[in-house]
């Protein structure tokens, strides 16, 4: 018992820093160039990210060990997550949109970008492939979406800054972006002593 | 006539609307999967066969799909067609399989792919769409083979697993780690946007 609950921490750290899905598994990158102009929106795609990889972690992994594997229908698994996942999405634009409108215009626009952000699909990916508990899937989404919220924050942050730098003009736009992000990946790498999973 | 309509959509899948360089698209798979070349040579096969073959899909029945649903629709064909790839590598190629792990079935999420469906199959007849998706499709894998050639060769000495540089070379093994792929892609960027300069100033107009 001490042992998991150990290693759903150590899971969710890890994921946060030494395993982070956009610098180390590249995931999400196609949202990450375009949105993250602005420290603004990329604290709101950042907490949509969070709120949607944590769910859609448990809810996939219900349906993974409790329809699909007793089916014997995993090899369906990637229409039945990407299904999921949109739903999922498209319920919780909907709920939003009645109970508060006003995290609506926050979150609004960011959430139909998310059913095709390959971050939410990779989490679910990985987490079967490394056999995670309930407990540990969820604590891998919920550290997978900080870590990206996080990586996308600072990377906001730093293009706000850019913006007056003079920039070689073929490397602007997604360039510069790229190489700062590289820089950022060998800052986390900093971290790689610490934890460790697979 | 046909033929020299099928040669500009090459043209234009390899290189004047390259989904790498030019749009970026798809730049996650472009990333995690070119530390070694045998691995970038199957993914692209994956990617280029996908991409036609949901293309051809996609126009095949463009006159039947309802528009509200088009997106849902392009999923699942995507979908599919990724399942049987990853079928055949796991019977196939088992060890690539795994060592490709989750960015076979990522496929599905490759912008690429469903802004090729969204963008072109949907309006366009059966056999141009395959041969758009073919083009992109290896448009993508040139820059895929570009970026992981330099990463194995700097990284481990080897081209196609055979070592190349003496074994005095030392290795860069920041090139096969996460940030080599990063710099690699941003200098690659780098260096095609600077030769297209020049045909912008005369194109004018783009942003």
């Amino acid at each position: 018992m001490e042992q998991t609950a150990l290693s759903v921490t150590v899971i969710f750290f890890a994921a946060v820093f030494t395993n982070n899905i956009l610098l180390t598994n590249f995931l999400g990158m196609c949202s990450f160039l375009a949105i993250s102009r602005e420290v603004k929106s990329s604290l709101g795609l950042g907490l949509a990210v969070i709120f949607v990889m944590t769910s859609t972690s448990a809810l996939n992994y219900i349906v993974y060990y409790y329809l699909l594997v007793p089916f014997e229908l995993v090899h369906f698994r990637y229409i039945v997550f990407i299904i999921v996942i949109a739903a999922f999405v498209q319920l919780i634009e909907m709920i939003i949109d009645r109970v508060s409108p006003r995290l609506y215009v926050i979150l609004g626009i960011f959430l139909p970008l998310i059913t095709v952000n390959c971050a939410i699909l990779g989490v679910c990916l990985f987490m079967i492939i490394r056999q995670y508990s309930l407990m540990q899937s969820v604590a891998y989404g919920a550290g997978g979406g900080i870590g990206w919220m996080l990586a996308i924050l600072a990377m906001g942050g730093i293009r706000q800054k850019l913006k007056a730098a003079p920039i070689p003009r073929p490397l602007e736009g997604p360039g510069i972006t790229l190489i700062i992000a590289g820089l950022m990946a060998l800052a986390f790498m900093g971290f790689s002593g610490m934890i460790q999973i697979q | 006539m046909a033929r020299s309509k099928s040669r500009k959509i090459i043209v234009k899948g390899l290189w004047k609307e390259n989904p790498v360089f030019r749009q970026i698209l798809g730049i996650c798979s472009a990333l995690a999967v070119t530390n070694l070349m045998i691995n970038t040579l199957i993914m692209s096969i994956s990617v280029v066969f996908v991409l036609a073959m949901s293309n051809l899909t996609v126009s095949l029945l463009r006159n039947v799909t309802p528009p509200r649903i088009r997106m849902m629709v392009q999923v699942l064909i995507i979908a599919s067609y990724v399942i049987i790839v990853d079928i055949m590598l796991k019977a196939y190629l088992p060890d690539i399989s795994e060592a490709l792990g989750p960015y076979v079935g990522l496929i599905i999420t490759n912008c690429i792919i469903m802004g090729r469906c969204e963008g072109f199959a949907r309006s366009n007849p059966p056999w141009p769409s395959v041969v758009d998706g073919f083009a992109c499709g290896c448009g993508y894998a040139v820059i895929l083979f570009l970026v992981a050639f330099f990463r194995e060769f700097l990284g481990f000495g080897t081209v196609f697993g055979m070592s190349v540089l003496p074994a005095q070379w030392t290795r860069w093994t920041i090139m096969v780690m996460a940030p080599g792929a990063f710099f690699m892609l941003a200098g690659i960027i780098w260096i095609v946007r600077s030769f297209e300069k020049k045909e912008e100033e005369q194109i004018t107009g783009r942003s």
